[in-house]
């Protein structure tokens, strides 16, 4: 995994509560055996015309989020399937920040397994971001994960929580797997206890 | 008077799985089996592949194709060649890991969340994940199943655990009875409209009261199925009699001198009297009258005897806009009786409502009757054995004279991968899940009711209140 630097980003708004996996990336593109290129079909059946052309009524559209990497966005965002090739095309096309109110459990587990930060805040503070960025389309943020603030030119900045042990994998890009292997020693005692206190989930799998 | 010791099934089984915690780092879980199917996992095994890790225990795991396959012409090849390498790469992986995978040739082929517990693969107290969202399913058997990420996939593959944050619980009651014409899936439609699609986010949600112990285990299938669709990361009901003579006997079920250890274990495992949730929702059987979904989101839900709402009638302007934007995708205008939308399409399978009892609700209201003009009409069994015990029970010919399909299973049109799917502003009544833009193709309009809702409306070419239709 990429690891997760500190940054000073143009901040996307795309106000649309409850965005579904089935929008992020639809289902015609999960066909692939890749991780790669996914980025390209972000948002596919609202980002283009029928003919293949950019749709300009789309937000993410606008030549004031090109390059950003910070998206703003509303409550409930990743609601929907489990598929990972959401995060991955939200990655592969350049975001590393979500900010919203809420995201959906499974999405947001997602996001810290493809470097992506989503930040969490109240919907005041959404509500200001919100208008920061619509009053100032183009305006940068500035995300600092080691001190874990979003600083902002208008005052709206926010301190954010975060659980320590995805912080440290996010900033070291570390893999989760590796580190998980480093309990070998008691899932193989806990599969030893398993096997004496429930010997039929062992005995017909 | 409380209890301080008394747990919830989902404690005693987060307890009895929690392999190492410590302070700092995220709890790691025990997974006991792992499902899986052609879409999600290909990128787990590059995964392991780079860096040379094995599959833990290949025992643990049981995969099928069903996404991607094709509902008819199965003799053939799979025509979309990008489709065909994601299956026959699954294939390859199987083959590779010595995984048992039930592939299409198999007679025990179908949708993962039908054939899993086909075979008794899932228990009361196992804790279940599948790289897919409807895994939650398997809750209905009082286990923990969850749906989870790639990388995850590639996680549990590896070291047969999770980390995991331990999620908060509701308790969601439905007391008294419900109404003959209505189901399992009219319950998780109320559920989802009365708490929204986030309303269960970071929680695991149990259901019960006596209309949910009242349900048959298909019918709580169906129940946790969509407890996904309310945002929990699980939906559960508690293991009863009927849990344990549905397991009895199943492949994978405990033989022997294990059944009765087993059987023991698993009637510990009902929350106690007296467990606290962090949430309650209670909402009564009788209120509820058979849904149809009229938005774009399965919160967007209404009973069949209303209208659809306008703009102006949410508190909440959020809601509002929602309301706004879906009804003008769904090209439908507020204040439209339900029983007044004009249905394109019928289609009922998925792992929702693709089970042999979904198929005896559906052809009780097809027997006689004929497929709208105009209407086109598809039953897809959930598997090869929902498919088979249909014909035998002589369904399919139920279907096929009312002028239905009657397709091979798979996914099929719950998702439209495999080509089954609607064009630009074709309007379904589906047994599916989800009605978000786009799910059953560009443009399509999902209307999300139960088997025998589908039915009904295939052959009147609108909505049909099944309730007033028999009574009269």
């Amino acid at each position: 995994m990429e690891p997760y630097k500190n940054h000073n980003s143009v901040a996307a708004l795309m106000n649309r509560n409850n965005v579904d996996t089935d929008q992020i990336v639809p289902k015609q593109f999960l066909k692939k055996v890749e991780r790669t290129g996914f980025g390209a079909h972000l948002f596919h059946d609202w980002r283009f015309n029928p003919d293949g052309s950019d749709d300009i009524t789309f937000e993410l559209n606008k030549p004031a989020f090109k390059g950003a990497k910070i998206l703003v966005t509303g409550d409930n965002f990743g609601c929907g399937s489990s598929r990972e090739h959401a995060p991955w095309a939200i990655a592969d096309y350049g975001f590393n920040t979500i900010i919203s109110t809420s995201f959906a459990d499974i999405f947001y587990n997602n996001c810290f397994k493809n470097s992506i930060l989503p930040l969490i805040v109240d919907g005041a503070k959404l509500d200001a971001l919100m208008n920061e960025i619509a009053s100032n389309e183009g305006v940068s943020f500035t995300v600092d994960l080691e001190n874990q603030t979003v600083t902002t030119p208008a005052g709206n900045g926010f301190s954010f929580d975060i659980e320590p042990f995805r912080k440290h994998n996010m900033i070291n890009g570390l893999d989760d797997i590796g580190l998980t292997l480093v309990h070998e020693d008691k899932i193989s005692t806990f599969e030893s206890n398993q096997k004496q206190s429930m010997p039929w989930l062992w005995r017909n799998a | 008077m409380t209890n301080v010791n008394a747990k919830t099934l989902y404690e005693k089984i987060w307890e009895a799985h929690l392999v190492h915690h410590e302070p700092g780092q995220a709890p790691l879980l025990y997974v006991d089996r792992h499902l899986m199917h052609e879409v999600t996992s290909p990128q787990a095994f590059e995964g392991l592949k780079i860096a040379n890790r094995p599959v833990r225990n290949p025992s643990s795991i049981l995969a099928t194709l069903d996404h991607c396959v094709p509902t008819k012409d199965r003799d053939k090849p799979i025509a979309d060649p990008i489709a065909r390498k994601q299956v026959e790469t699954m294939m390859a992986n199987c083959a590779t890991h010595g995984l048992n995978l039930y592939d299409m040739e198999n007679p025990n082929n179908g949708v993962i969340h039908i054939v899993v517990p086909e075979h008794g693969f899932v228990h009361p107290g196992m804790v279940t994940v599948c790289g897919d969202s409807h895994t939650a399913t398997h809750g209905a058997f009082g286990a923990l199943a969850f749906g989870i990420g790639t990388s995850e996939v590639e996680h549990v593959m590896a070291t047969q655990t999770l980390p995991q944050e331990k999620s908060k619980s509701m308790m969601v009651r439905v007391d008294g009875a419900l109404s003959e014409f209505c189901t399992a899936k009219d319950i998780a439609l109320a559920v989802i409209g009365k708490i929204g699609t986030a309303g269960g986010n970071g929680h695991v949600i149990e259901f019960a009261g006596e209309a949910v112990q009242a349900l048959s285990m298909e019918g709580r299938m169906t129940l946790c199925n969509m407890a996904i669709e309310a945002g929990a990361r699980a939906g559960m009901v508690a293991p009863d009699q009927k849990t344990f003579d549905y397991i009895e006997g199943k492949e994978f079920a405990p033989k022997g001198a294990d059944w009765g250890t087993a059987l023991n274990y698993w009637k510990s495992l009902p929350s106690d009297e007296g467990a606290l949730f962090d949430t309650t929702v209670v909402l009564q059987g009788n209120d509820i009258a058979p849904q149809v979904s009229w938005g774009t989101s399965p919160e967007q839900v209404a009973p069949v005897t209303s209208t659809v709402p306008t703009p102006e009638s949410f508190g909440d302007d959020n809601k509002a806009l929602a309301c706004k934007s879906a009804l003008n995708y769904m090209g439908l205008a507020g204040g439209t009786q339900i029983t007044d939308i004009e249905i394109d399409y019928a289609f009922i399978g998925s792992c929702t409502n693709g089970r042999i009892e979904d198929f005896r609700a559906a052809a009780k209201v097809a027997r006689g009757t004929t497929v709208a003009a105009g209407v086109t009409a598809i039953a897809v069994p959930g598997s090869y054995h929902v498919k088979v015990q249909a014909e035998e029970e002589g369904l399919d010919k139920i279907f096929l004279d009312a002028g239905w399909e009657w397709r091979e299973p798979g996914c099929s049109m719950c998702l439209a991968m495999n080509g089954d799917e609607l064009k630009e502003g074709q309007r379904c009544a589906s047994t599916s899940n989800r009605n978000f833009e786009g799910r059953q193709g560009k443009g399509g309009r999902t209307h999300l009711v139960s088997p025998a809702m589908a039915a009904a409306a295939a052959a009147a070419g609108k909505f049909v209140d099944i309730s007033a239709n028999n009574a009269s």
